[in-house]
């Protein structure tokens, strides 16, 4: 796959001062946000005959191809902040992402804070009571170590940990494992003693979504920042990048590129 | 029957030589190229495992891969506690599995009335063709709150509810071969056991089963494969932590799950060690195979 993306560009190099000058748009960064920008990009090329090129190199590498000018257009999944960047370059947030933390309907607990859920997910705190709720074993449901989900969750609680210089989930071995969302959902459903974490759109009446730090999960609460367990997707662009760049974020905040953002389960910013 | 199949060349030879032999020769190209094509899968299969698995062997090592604990991409690639969760899981199918499904295939071969024959056997082909995510998901509300209930602990996704799913999902595959093993035996068997004195219960265990043994061991050896290569149904039921399991009631992540569930997101040295996950499994089945092969051809003659 690598090699074809790269096979790719590097014609696409080569042919681009040939036929079309300028015409290819370039967008690298977080690997989280190339899954939605991929589907708008495809869009967007079919409505434009515009050619999108997007890469998933991670969010550091994405600020980094940005600054650099490496890429017309830096993908971040974080909050990057005003020293990362240089003066001229812009920052837009085009959707945020949200993690809900869930549990059966039946547990009493309303509110947890950021730490008592890093605590339960190392393994430390293994009983409600310990985090006021009723005296019941808790049962911990998490995503596969390849889940962007589950990244983006150890990242801000961070759940992370080193070992032999490679940071690895310190998410405790015994949780079970769900693969997707809908999985962690139907466990979480059925068992009493569960917590698990999904994206924000996909909570229903099935489960619950706890506050956490006292701030319900709501998508009001995500945009505004006030809850904590959720990440932007940030833009970054150079202020004087081609128009074609600024014509591809344009139609990102436009309607139909928002729907499209709602489409792929993510917050719009309109 | 051989005059039969004997008259059949030779008139066709009769009416066209050189046609024949096209006709012959297309037949006999066909026939090789529909062999060919299990094998040349597998080999490509393989050549593609080996290819893909490699660097992580050859970056984690053989031991710290086959026999470490941990799995923590990208630093520790440990998959013995999935070794151990596919193992127990398949032997446990087994173990509850294959007594079920060799009785059944006993009553419907010899005990069974025909009326009652013709309900469990439609029932049991029937078995073979359900999906087996449906079977996770019959595991999923089912048996795992069951076994909440049975042994009262917080989560039944455990070994025990992988085992209990894997035996009902060999049932039909050893059922229908050793029912068409027991079916295929010359009647003179059961004729002589019976006109020795020996009671019907008697021949059924004494004379015909043994008889019978080659194509129920194989019968056995396709249950097992099933339940080893068994991926949806087990993801669902087994919790698939990596941690080692340390007994039937705890969840634990098989090979097939392991593979299954991180190789969409995967990437570099730890896409590598799930192909290499792959070679391990692959080792398993050729183990198999090669111990059914030889049991086989021991109690052949």
């Amino acid at each position: 796959m690598k090699k074809v993306i790269g096979l790719v560009a590097a014609i696409g190099l080569m042919a681009s001062p040939l036929t079309f000058a300028n015409t290819t748009i370039t967008v690298s960064g977080s690997t989280s946000v190339t899954n939605v920008m991929e589907v708008l990009a495809e869009t967007y090329s079919k409505e434009t005959g515009i050619d999108v090129e997007v890469q998933g190199t991670g969010s550091s590498a994405g600020v980094r191809a940005a600054k650099d000018g490496t890429s017309m257009i830096g993908m971040a999944s974080r909050e990057v902040t005003r020293k990362e960047v240089t003066a001229d370059t812009e920052m837009i947030v085009m959707a945020r992402d949200g993690i809900a933390v869930t549990v059966n309907n039946s547990n009493t607990i309303k509110s947890l804070t950021k730490d008592q859920i890093a605590k339960i997910y190392r393994g430390e705190t293994k009983n409600w009571k310990e985090v006021g709720g009723e005296s019941k074993p808790i049962v911990v449901i998490t995503r596969d170590t390849a889940s962007g989900t589950r990244g983006a969750f150890e990242d801000i609680l961070k759940l992370k940990r080193k070992i032999n210089g490679m940071k690895v989930s310190s998410i405790t071995p015994t949780a079970q494992v769900g693969n997707g969302n809908g999985m962690v959902k139907t466990i979480v459903a059925n068992n009493d003693f569960a917590v698990g974490y999904i994206s924000l759109g996909s909570v229903d009446n099935s489960l619950r979504a706890v506050a956490v730090e006292g701030v319900e999960a709501t998508d009001a609460n995500i945009v505004a920042g006030d809850y904590k367990i959720a990440r932007p997707f940030v833009l970054l662009v150079k202020k004087d990048v081609a128009q074609e760049a600024r014509d591809f974020i344009a139609y990102i905040l436009s309607d139909a590129g928002q729907s499209i953002v709602v489409s792929q389960g993510y917050i719009p910013v309109k | 029957m051989n005059i039969g199949n004997k008259s059949i060349p030779q008139t066709a030879q009769s009416i066209s030589t050189k046609k024949q032999d096209w006709v012959g020769m297309f037949f006999h190209f066909l026939f090789i190229c529909s062999a060919l094509v299990g094998v040349i899968s597998l080999a490509t299969i393989a050549w593609f495992l080996f290819s893909e698995g490699l660097p992580a062997f050859r970056q984690a090592g053989v031991i710290d891969l086959v026999f470490g604990n941990e799995w923590l991409p990208p630093a520790l690639f440990g998959i013995f506690p999935m070794i151990v969760a596919s193992l127990a899981s398949t032997i446990g199918a087994v173990v509850i599995g294959v007594p079920i499904a060799l009785l059944t295939a006993v009553f419907l071969a010899e005990l069974a009335p025909q009326w009652l024959a013709n309900i469990v056997r439609p029932a049991v082909e029937l078995l073979a063709g359900i999906p087996s995510v449906v079977y996770g998901f019959f595991g999923l509300v089912i048996i795992v709150p069951a076994i909440e209930v049975i042994f009262n602990i917080p989560a039944g996704n455990t070994v025990l509810a992988g085992i209990i799913v894997l035996a009902i999902m060999i049932l039909p595959t050893v059922i229908t071969i050793s029912e068409t093993s027991l079916r295929a035996l010359p009647p003179v068997y059961k004729e002589g056991a019976l006109a020795l004195g020996a009671s019907h219960i008697y021949s059924i265990f004494k004379v015909l089963i043994p008889a019978a043994k080659s194509g129920i061991l194989t019968a056995i050896a396709l249950g097992i494969a099933r339940a080893l290569g068994e991926t949806m149904a087990i993801i669902m039921v087994m919790g698939n932590a990596p941690a080692m399991p340390g007994s039937l009631l705890e969840p634990a992540r098989t090979l097939t799950a392991n593979i299954a569930m991180e190789m969409s997101y995967a990437t570099g040295i730890h896409a590598s060690a799930l192909y290499a996950t792959g070679i391990v499994l692959l080792v398993f089945i050729v183990i198999l195979n090669a111990a059914i092969l030889y049991i086989n051809k021991k109690r052949a003659y």
